[in-house]
C-alpha cells in the first residue's frame, strides 16, 4: 500500500519536517553560546544536544512521512475564521500592554470569536461579552481576590 | 492496618465542613465545565485553576478531587447526549450512549454511565488506598537513576507505543521536552533559550501551554471547519431509571471496565483510550445481545465509563506515589500541586499525609456527592449543553485568557498562549498528539535533573543508569516499547506485501 509511487509528496509535511529542523537548529545554536560550567556529569548542555538530536531525527522521519504522502487527509478551512479569532487574541493582548483593562480586552475577544463562528448581530454579541466580563471580573478580582489588569472601566466599578 | 488508618485521618480532613463544601463547589464545576462539548477533563482542570489559587493547599486539592471526577463525568454525558466526545477516551461511550440516546433510553445510558462511574471510582479508589503505601515503600529506595528510567518508559508509552504513529507522538513530545528546556538551568543558573527575554526565564507554563494547546486550538479547529459538521443534541426522552434488566446487565461490565481501567491507568501506559476499548470489545463479545451492539447496547456504555473513571483513579497512583504524570490530566492536577510547592512522592507521603490521604478521601466523597448530584440535575447539564456554538466557544476564550491574566498578566505570556492555541490547531489539523507535549514540557525538566543528580554521585560514570536492576530493567522496557511499534509496523508491511 506504501509503494504508490503516484502519490506526491504532502507539502505541509515537508513544510513541518523543515520548522522541525529549523527548532533543532535554534536549540543547538542557543546551546552553543552558553557559557561551560565544570560540574561532575553532565552539564546544562547535554539535554538540549540530545533534544536537539532528536528532532534532527524526527524532521527526517516527518521528511519520510511526507514523501510517501503518509499523512492524514485534511478538509478545507475557513481562513475567515481563523483569522477573526487570532485577530480577537492580538487585540487583548494589544488592550493589556496599553492597559485598557480585563473587561475591554476580553469584551473584544468574546464578539471577534462569536463572529468567526458565523454569528453577525455584533451589538447583541458585544452586550453579551461584556456583561460576562463584567461578571468574571467582579467575581475573580473582587470575591476570590485575584488581580486582574485594570483599565478605565475597572476603576469605575 | 496503615493504610486503612491513615485514610480514616485523610476522611477526618476531607470531612470538615468547609472542605465538604470545597468538595462540592469542585464537583459541580467540574461537571459544569467538563459537560461543555469540546472539553475534555485536562482543560476542565486547567481552566479550574485560578479560581484555587487563593486557597489553601488543603482545600484546593480537594476540590481539584472533585473538578476532576466531575469533568470526567460531564465529559460522558457530552459523549452519550451529542456525539461529540471531548476526549478518545469517550469514545468508546459515544458509540453506544449515543444510539441509546437516539433510541430513546438516554436516561438509562446517563444512568448506567453514572452509577458505572460511581462503583468503578469507588473500587479504583480503593485500590489507591492499598497500592499506594505499597509503593511508597518501594519508591523510597528509588535513587535518581531509576526516576529517570521510568520517566523514560512513561515518556516512550505516553508517546510512541499506542499511539496511531511513533513518529508522530515523537514529534509531539519532542516539542515538550524542548519547551521544557526554555527558563533557567535549575543546577547552574544558566538560561536557556530565553533569547533575553526577561519572562521567559521562568520557563514555560504548563497551564499556559495546556490552555493554548486544548481551549485556543480547539476552538480554532472547530470555527475553521464549522460548516462542515452539524452537532445534534439529543433530548432525553423517558425515564432516567434503569430497569431490573438494565441493572442485570449492567453490574458485571461495571466490574470487569474496572478491572482493565485500574492496572493500566496505574501502570504508566499512558491515556484511558485503551482500557475503555479493550472493555468494549470484550463487552461486545461476552454480551448476550449482539444484537443490539451498534445500536445502542447498554453494556457498551456501562463497561467503557467504569473503565475510563477506573483509568483515571489509576492514574493518580503513579502521580501521587511518584510524581509521574502519565496523562494531559494528571500532568494538569502535578501542577495544580507545583502552585504551593509540592511535589507528589514519597516525601509528601510522610511529610503532609494530611494533604494526600485527605486528597484520596475526597475523591470517595466527590465520587459519592456526583452520584447524588448527577441524576437529578441532569436537566440542567442538558441546558449548559445547549449553549449556542458562537458563545460557548467564545466564553471558553474569555475564560481561557482569564486564567493566564490572573496568573501572569504579561504580553509575553498572553503571546505564548496564543502561539499554543496556533500549534494545537496546526496538530489536530496534521493530526499530532497533543498530550505528550504536555507531558513533555512537566516530565522533561524533571528527567534531566534527575538524570543529571545521578550522574553527579557517580561522578559522571554513565555505567550508573544500568547498574542498578530497577533502572535496567525499566530502561530495557522503554528501549522495547520504542522499538516493538516500528517492528510490527514493519511485520505488517512485510505481510501485506506478500499478499
Amino acid at each position: 500500500m506504501d509503494h504508490t509511487p503516484a502519490a506526491r509528496p504532502d507539502t505541509a509535511g515537508l513544510v513541518i519536517s523543515a520548522v522541525l529542523l529549523l527548532l533543532a537548529v535554534v536549540i543547538l545554536w542557543d546551546t552553543s553560546t552558553l557559557q561551560l560550567a565544570t560540574t561532575y556529569g553532565i552539564g546544562p548542555k547535554a539535554m538540549p544536544c540530545v533534544i536537539g538530536a532528536g528532532l534532527i531525527f524526527l524532521s527526517a522521519g516527518n521528511f519520510h512521512l511526507a514523501w510517501r504522502s503518509d499523512f492524514p487527509p485534511r478538509e478545507d478551512i475557513d481562513p475567515q475564521a481563523v483569522v477573526l479569532i487570532l485577530g480577537g487574541l492580538a487585540a487583548l493582548i494589544a488592550i493589556i500592554g496599553l492597559g485598557g483593562g480585563f473587561i475591554a480586552a476580553t469584551t473584544i475577544l468574546f464578539v471577534t470569536t462569536a463572529a468567526a463562528f458565523g454569528r453577525r448581530a455584533f451589538v447583541i454579541d458585544l452586550a453579551i461579552g461584556l456583561v460576562l466580563a463584567i461578571a468574571i471580573y467582579l467575581l475573580f478580582d473582587k470575591l476570590l481576590t485575584l488581580s486582574l489588569p485594570a483599565g478605565p472601566l475597572e476603576r469605575l466599578i | 492496618m496503615d493504610a486503612l488508618n491513615s485514610l480514616i485521618q485523610g476522611l477526618a480532613v476531607a470531612t470538615q465542613p468547609i472542605n465538604l463544601l470545597y468538595a462540592l463547589i469542585g464537583v459541580l464545576l467540574g461537571t459544569a465545565v467538563g459537560v461543555l462539548p469540546g472539553i475534555g477533563p485536562a482543560l476542565t482542570v486547567a481552566l479550574l485553576l485560578p479560581v484555587t489559587f487563593k486557597l489553601d493547599p488543603a482545600g484546593s486539592l480537594i476540590m481539584f478531587a472533585g473538578i476532576y471526577y466531575g469533568g470526567m463525568y460531564g465529559g460522558s454525558t457530552t459523549a452519550i447526549l451529542i456525539n461529540t466526545p471531548g476526549e478518545s477516551a469517550s469514545l468508546a461511550t459515544a458509540l453506544e450512549g449515543n444510539k441509546m440516546a437516539k433510541a430513546g433510553r438516554g436516561g438509562p445510558a446517563l444512568a448506567t454511565a453514572a452509577i458505572g462511574s460511581f462503583v468503578a471510582g469507588t473500587l479504583a479508589t480503593l485500590g489507591i488506598v492499598f497500592l499506594a503505601p505499597w509503593l511508597v515503600e518501594v519508591a523510597v529506595s528509588f535513587g535518581p537513576e531509576d526516576y529517570f528510567a521510568l520517566m523514560c518508559v512513561a515518556f516512550i508509552t505516553v508517546s510512541a507505543t499506542f499511539g496511531a504513529s511513533p513518529i508522530r507522538g515523537l514529534t509531539s513530545l519532542f516539542l515538550g521536552l524542548g519547551l521544557g528546556l526554555v527558563g533557567i538551568d535549575k543546577l547552574t543558573g544558566q538560561a536557556r533559550l530565553t533569547f533575553g527575554v526577561p519572562e521567559l526565564l521562568d520557563g514555560v507554563e504548563v497551564t499556559t501551554l495546556a490552555v493554548g494547546l486544548f481551549a485556543v486550538g480547539e476552538a480554532l479547529y472547530v470555527a475553521s471547519r464549522r460548516n462542515k459538521r452539524e452537532e445534534k443534541l439529543e433530548p432525553v426522552r423517558g425515564s432516567l431509571w434503569m430497569t431490573s434488566q438494565d441493572w442485570s446487565r449492567s453490574w458485571k461490565p461495571w466490574l470487569r471496565g474496572t478491572l482493565f481501567g485500574f492496572p493500566i491507568g496505574a501502570l504508566p501506559a499512558g491515556g484511558a483510550e485503551i482500557p475503555t476499548f479493550l472493555s468494549y470489545s470484550a463487552e461486545r463479545r461476552l454480551t448476550k445481545h449482539p444484537e443490539e451492539f451498534g445500536k445502542g447496547a447498554i453494556e457498551g456504555v456501562a463497561g467503557p465509563e467504569a473503565a475510563n473513571n477506573a483509568s483515571a483513579a489509576g492514574t493518580l497512583v503513579p502521580l501521587l506515589t511518584l510524581g509521574l504524570p502519565t496523562s494531559a490530566t494528571a500532568a494538569m492536577m502535578l501542577a495544580g500541586f507545583q502552585q504551593y510547592g509540592l511535589n507528589p512522592g514519597p516525601l509528601l507521603f510522610a511529610e503532609r499525609p494530611d494533604l494526600v490521604w485527605g486528597l484520596i478521601a475526597s475523591l470517595f466523597i466527590a465520587n459519592a456527592m456526583l452520584l447524588v448530584l448527577n441524576l437529578p440535575l441532569v436537566g440542567l447539564w442538558v441546558r449548559l449543553l445547549a449553549i449556542p456554538q458562537p458563545w460557548l466557544y467564545a466564553g471558553i476564550l474569555v475564560f481561557a485568557t482569564m486564567g493566564t491574566i490572573a496568573a501572569k498578566p504579561s504580553v509575553v505570556e498572553l503571546s505564548m498562549l496564543a502561539v499554543f492555541g496556533v500549534l494545537g490547531f496546526l496538530m489536530r489539523r496534521y493530526d499530532y498528539p497533543v498530550a505528550p507535549v504536555v507531558v513533555g514540557l512537566i516530565l522533561g525538566p524533571m528527567a534531566e535533573a534527575q538524570l543529571r543528580r545521578a550522574l553527579q554521585i557517580s561522578l559522571g560514570d554513565p555505567l550508573v543508569l544500568v547498574q542498578s536492576p530497577m533502572s535496567a530493567t525499566l530502561l530495557s522496557i522503554a528501549l522495547i516499547a520504542l522499538v516493538a511499534p516500528f517492528i510490527l509496523k514493519g511485520m505488517n508491511r512485510f505481510k501485506s506485501s506478500e499478499d
